[in-house]
Order: C-alpha cells, then sequence, then structure tokens
C-alpha cells in the first residue's frame, strides 16, 4: 500500500513568485525573510522524499464557474497545464505543466464515491495558482506526478466545515488504501483571515489578527474539535470576507488527524495577509543519511 | 434577480485581454453590447445554443456602466470577480504599489457587516 510521507499545509500567496524573483529596487523588503521562510518550508517536503503530490486547493473562478460548479472535484488527466491569463497580469506568474498520476486519481474517485463523497472529476483541468503556489514554493523544479483535489471556497452555496474535515480524514483513508508502493505527499492550500474586495482588504495585517492567532494554534495543534466548534459558514465572514479558504486548512487538518501536532510550524506576518506553514511527517520526522536532524 | 449574470459579465470581461481594454475605454458601448450579443451565450456550447431570459436589472446595468465598484459591492456581485477587473483596468493610474486597491477600500468604508449577500 502507499505511504503518506509528509502531509503539508500553507497559504498560497501568488505574489511569492514575483517578490522572491524581484532584484534591486523591485525587490520588497519582507523579500529575503519570506524566501528563508519557504526554503525551511520546502526542506520538509523535500526530506520527505515524495513520489507523487496529492495537491489540494480551490479554483478561483478560472476553469470552474457558477453555471455548474462542482463542491469537490478530483483531476484525473495525464497532464495539466497550469495558470491562467488574468494570473499572469496580475501577480506575474509563469504558465505550468505538470504531470498526473491518473491511477490515484482513478482509486480517489471510486473510493471516494463508495464512502459517501459525490466527487466531480475533470480529465482536462487547467489548474490555477491555489496549486501552482505550492509548486513554486515547495517543489519549484515541479518533477513529480499530482493529483489535483479542488474544493468549494468560494461561490455559496459552500459545504460545511466539517465536510471538509471529513474529506481530509477520507483522503487519508483512501491514500493508505491506494495499491501502490508509491511515496505520498498530501499537500493542501487555504487562508488564515482574508478580505478580497471589500473595505478592510490590504491592511498592514490580514484583517483579522486575533483569528489568525488561534487559527496557527488549532492548526498547529491539531485541535479539529475545537475548531469545528468556533467555525461556521457563517462566523467566517467576520474575520474577512474571504476567510472561508480556512476549511481548506480544516481539510488538511482532518488528512492529519485529530491531536496531531505539526512538525514544522512557521508563519510570517506580511501586508493584508498571514501567511502560515505547516508539515507532519506521520511516519516520524525524517532522519538526514549520517547525522542528527 | 441577476447577480449571476453580473458575475457572469466580470467572468468573461476578466478573462479576454482585449474586453478588459474596451470595458476600460467605453464602459456604456461594450455593457450594452455584451448584454444583447454575449449575455445569453452558454459558455460551455457552441453559438447556438443560448439561453433567452437572461437580462440586468436597471441598477445593475447603470453600475457596470458607470463602473461603480461599491455599488457592485452593495448589489452582491462576487468581490473576487469585481476586485480581480478593476486591478486589471486601474491600477496603472496609481503610481504607487497597492495605490488602487487601498482606494477600493476607502470607497467601500461605509459597508459594515453584514455584507451584502454574494450567493447567485
Amino acid at each position: 500500500m502507499a505511504e503518506i510521507v509528509a502531509v503539508v499545509a500553507s497559504t498560497h500567496h501568488p505574489f511569492y513568485y514575483r517578490a522572491s524573483t524581484a532584484t534591486g529596487e523591485d525587490r520588497p523588503p519582507f523579500a529575503d525573510e519570506w524566501v528563508r521562510k519557504i526554503e525551511a518550508f520546502r526542506a520538509t517536503l523535500t526530506a520527505a522524499r515524495p513520489d507523487v503530490l496529492l495537491m489540494v486547493g480551490s479554483d478561483h473562478f478560472h476553469q470552474l464557474w457558477l453555471d455548474n460548479m462542482p463542491q469537490f472535484l478530483v483531476g484525473h488527466a495525464e497532464q495539466y497545464d497550469a495558470n491562467w491569463y488574468n494570473e499572469e497580469r496580475e501577480f506575474g506568474l509563469p504558465r505550468m505543466h505538470m504531470l498526473g498520476d491518473r491511477d490515484l486519481s482513478g482509486h480517489l474517485l471510486r473510493n471516494g464515491l463508495d464512502m459517501g463523497f459525490d466527487l466531480a472529476f475533470s480529465n482536462e483541468l487547467r489548474i490555477d495558482h491555489s496549486v501552482t503556489c505550492p509548486i513554486i514554493t515547495l517543489r519549484p523544479q515541479n518533477d513529480l506526478p499530482i493529483v489535483p483535489v479542488y474544493t468549494n471556497i468560494f461561490a455559496p452555496p459552500l459545504p460545511q466545515p466539517k465536510r471538509f474535515v471529513q474529506l481530509g480524514q477520507a483522503i487519508r483513508e483512501m491514500v493508505e488504501s491506494w495499491p501502490s508502493d508509491k511515496r505520498v505527499a498530501i499537500i493542501g492550500t487555504g487562508h488564515l483571515s482574508l478580505e478580497l474586495g471589500g473595505p478592510r482588504q490590504f491592511g498592514p495585517h490580514g484583517p483579522d489578527p486575533e483569528f489568525d492567532r488561534k487559527a496557527v494554534e488549532w492548526i498547529a495543534t491539531g485541535d479539529i474539535e475545537k475548531t469545528l466548534a468556533e467555525v461556521t459558514l457563517e462566523s467566517l465572514h467576520a474575520p474577512g470576507n474571504a476567510t472561508h479558504g480556512f476549511m481548506d486548512f480544516m481539510l488538511m487538518m482532518g488528512v492529519a488527524g485529530e491531536g496531531q501536532k505539526a512538525d514544522h510550524v512557521d508563519s510570517l506576518d506580511l501586508f493584508h495577509t498571514m501567511e502560515a506553514y505547516f508539515t507532519w511527517y506521520p511516519n516520524g520526522v525524517p532522519q538526514p543519511a549520517g547525522g542528527a536532524a | 434577480m441577476s447577480k449571476y449574470l453580473v458575475n457572469k459579465f466580470l467572468f468573461c470581461v476578466d478573462r479576454d485581454p482585449e474586453l478588459v481594454e474596451r470595458y476600460r475605454e467605453d464602459p456604456v458601448g461594450t455593457v450594452g453590447w455584451w448584454e444583447q450579443e454575449e449575455a445569453n451565450r452558454i459558455l460551455a456550447c457552441h453559438g447556438d445554443e443560448r439561453s433567452t431570459w437572461l437580462a440586468f436589472t436597471d441598477a445593475e446595468r447603470e453600475a457596470l456602466r458607470t463602473h461603480d465598484y461599491p455599488a457592485l459591492f452593495g448589489l452582491g456581485a462576487h468581490p473576487f470577480l469585481t476586485l480581480t477587473l478593476f486591478i486589471a483596468m486601474f491600477e496603472r493610474d496609481h503610481a504607487e504599489p497597492l495605490g488602487f486597491q487601498l482606494e477600493y477600500a476607502r470607497r467601500l468604508a461605509h459597508y459594515s457587516m453584514p455584507y451584502p449577500d454574494i450567493a447567485t
């Protein structure tokens, strides 16, 4: 059976690519610290030596649209083109291309349906920055096949927070039952407090630093029970109108498991949002060859 | 109630570089043409298969014709679509980084929770 070698959760800030590659006067003052944090975070995936990446994210009205909106969708393609004209325009993101793993996609679809998740699928899915940003930050060589899993955190009505946790738990079970000798990393990206297109956007910090502090603690300690007790679809508007992306973090808490403390926890307070990075090693922290961690 | 159509307009313009420029330069003409020719086009089908019933309300049409993004926010347009398209059109007019985004926030400062419902 397949082995889950890392569970990784992070934000997916689309400006990282531009900030980290900028030089001279164009390089923002926070870029070097951001790069250092990302490189330390990247090392947590590298150490796990994955063969395939299962990637949870959310389409931002690129391919998925209000005329036919899935709640949860699994990419079932051999290859994926990635990033869109308006992401090049706004964030300077490059066009990208990734290989898929149709065997793992098919396993998720069949078993997800049998476990009570009516998953949509796509045989031609062009993915966007919710998946490409973690490739850029965590695996910039872009050399591993992926299976994208898209969630709707964007177009009401949304699934309840509990459903995201349940899907995360199911994804973990399904990957562990995949008849393969592959080493799988499960990577998901979401948001902490975030406001886009509203009056509280682009302030010096995220719109709700207190929510961010609590959310980082919930994730770092795997406190699913407390998170579900404090978070509802209705309450998630209060920390910012785009904060429903936090439910993708909750999905990843489901993957990691109740009470599982993250092995790597870091954050960076940027203008308008707090970046946050977490890695769990389900089978223990990998030890570098011939020495201490 | 045609929030869906407002969002469809923002979505269709935002993904087309020529339409972004056309809407910036001629909002009245672009909205008129789009409602007449494009609003009922089913995006996933060939051109002859069309809906028959989609139209803007007067308030929606006026907000789109005047680039009035605070009004669009009040009408429940999806804020991600609105922000993304208006950044594409007007960020270039501001010298400082995030100048447009901060002006956008200032112009919506009279809104407080609960925000208008964005469900379609």
